[in-house]
């Protein structure tokens, strides 16, 4: 049965100027599959409550990445005012349809766009931790360079999980490809693939008919959006 | 035993003493809904009132804006715990929209475009009580807020006030919309915190 | 149309309060097209008043979910059947 634990605050880690990922201590959580997520309440002191769902970055433990949204009613205190020792509320690991389980030995196809690198984060380090041979391929669109989580494990070189990082506004200087939004070309060679696709709901519509074009197989398609209000 | 964040406050308050029970304020304006936007030009929306006999009274966008109407200054409740003070409409009172409408009817079915419907009391709509709204803030109402026109009903809680109204059925028995079938309260008083069925 | 949705994933900790196994993860039909899938492709409006899931094909409604302090309500006449997957009981290969 699920139900709502006390989570500690243990350590965070700047990604970049707006995101942060968070370590949280959970007494009694019973372990996840890359690609689950947790809801997440905050109370506070006059009872007012807010939730907010959160992808779960790290195969290991609690740790949840967050862009801040300025106007946001969540996410400027997860990434600026709450510190190691607070406590909030959560429960999970929930879903079980995006996930990715190292016993298949498919090839692997992730799309990210922006902040939707969060689950597909946790499926490359699971990738990378499991004893398999699993093709991986990761496509991750993102505006700026400012905007990219996780740089040390993305930029290093990997010849296991083969990382495609496609800015769409402004890209850094010698970047091979210029800035633009998806194209087919980002996706070549074709190979089959199980899909995971990640990120705004618009994102998600556009970087799915893409793969379908491309030819891959809808039924092997997975995606997950968030909205404006994952905040 | 609720575990309280330390330094979170959201962006809302309480301790007003126009905040009806369990609301607090909020100065943005939500958008909630049940459904995809629809998108409803001047020129194809209509306004319906069916009576408990089957007589239909139409209205046109061009008929409606020809018809007086008020400028209404409410607090609004939304059952979702926010509350906004002061919010400023225009729109035309339900009490004109039915005035050449002959009906016994006690009860009122709120229809919308998009599928979504509401029901209340028909003499909640009456005496100054409700108002089409095509106006807010001194702007068009924007579609994601209800545009072209929404009801405004706003001693009810805010589901009441139904987004992209398109008429009016009224009937002798009452008939649960779309928020009340699945676990909202039948009437929606925020003063009696009426939010659930079993409220 | 404007893309202010979100899709059956986030159904998974709502309905895991109700059910012990995971819905999010179902293959149900829209009893009003006929379209099968996972519930968690279909397109989620709210979360508040409710949560509304909607068939992506015809848009009707297949799922809505309220909770109050002390009740959930559950309508699921837009869903026409789930195929849930259980684990397989010991012993029995699938």
């Amino acid at each position: 049965m699920i139900r709502w634990r006390a989570a500690r605050l243990v350590k965070v880690r700047d990604e970049n100027p707006t995101a942060r990922t968070l370590v949280f201590d959970v007494p009694g959580w019973p372990g996840h599959l890359p690609g689950q997520h947790v809801d997440v309440k905050l109370t506070a002191e006059d009872g007012y409550t807010a939730r907010r769902s959160y992808s779960l970055a790290s195969p290991d433990g609690v740790e949840l990445t967050v862009q801040r949204v300025n106007d946001g009613e969540v996410s400027p205190y997860l990434t600026q005012h709450m510190e190691p020792g607070d406590e909030l509320e959560l429960r999970g690991p929930v879903g079980g349809w995006f996930v990715w389980r190292p016993a298949v030995p498919a090839p692997v196809l992730l799309v990210a766009g922006g902040a939707g690198i969060v689950p597909l984060m946790a499926m490359i380090r699971a990738r990378r931790a499991a004893q398999v041979e699993t093709p991986f391929r990761l496509v991750h669109a993102l505006r700026s360079p400012e905007q990219l989580y996780y740089a040390d494990e993305l930029l290093r070189p990997d010849p296991a999980v083969a990382v495609t990082l496609a800015y769409t506004r402004s890209a850094p200087e010698g970047h091979q490809r210029s800035p633009g939004r998806l194209t087919a070309d980002d996706f070549s060679p074709y190979v089959p693939a199980d899909c995971y696709v990640c990120g705004p709901t618009g994102f998600v519509e556009a970087a799915a008919a893409l793969l379908v074009e491309l030819g891959h197989d809808p039924a092997r398609i997975k995606t997950e959006r968030f909205g404006p209000s994952g905040d | 035993m609720a575990t309280f964040t330390r330094g979170f406050h959201g962006k809302r308050r309480g301790g007003d003493d126009r905040l009806p029970p369990g609301q607090y304020l909020t100065d943005d304006f939500p958008v909630l809904s049940a459904g995809p936007t629809p998108q409803i030009l001047p020129s194809e929306w209509e306004f319906t009132v069916e009576t408990e006999t089957g007589q239909v009274h139409r209205r046109s966008w061009q008929e409606l804006m020809a018809l007086p109407s008020e400028t209404p200054t409410v607090d609004i409740h939304c059952v979702t715990t926010w509350s906004k003070l002061d919010t400023t409409w225009q729109g035309v009172s339900l009490d004109v929209l039915l005035e050449d409408v002959e009906t016994a009817a006690e009860y009122a079915l709120v229809h919308s475009y998009g599928g979504y419907t509401t029901n209340l009391p028909l003499e909640d709509l009456l005496d100054g009580k409700a108002w089409i709204a095509y106006r807010y803030d001194g702007e068009e109402l924007h579609p994601q807020h209800g545009g072209p026109a929404r009801l405004l009903v706003p001693h009810l809680y805010f589901w009441k006030s139904a987004k992209w109204v398109r008429g009016l059925q009224l009937l002798n028995e009452d008939s649960p919309g779309f928020w009340e079938t699945a676990g909202y309260n039948n009437y929606g008083d925020p003063w009696r915190e009426q939010r659930y069925a079993d409220d | 149309m404007s893309a202010d949705y979100l899709d059956g994933n986030a159904l998974a900790g709502p309905l895991a309060e109700i059910f012990t196994t995971d819905v999010s993860a179902a293959v149900g039909r829209c009893a009003s097209c006929g379209l099968t899938g996972p519930v968690a492709s279909l397109r989620v409006y709210g979360p508040a008043p409710g949560l509304v899931a909607r068939c992506p094909g015809c848009n009707e409604v297949m799922l809505r979910l309220v909770r109050s302090p002390d009740a959930a309500w559950l309508d699921l006449c837009g869903t026409a059947c789930l195929r849930i997957p259980m684990e397989s009981a010991e012993g029995n290969s699938p």
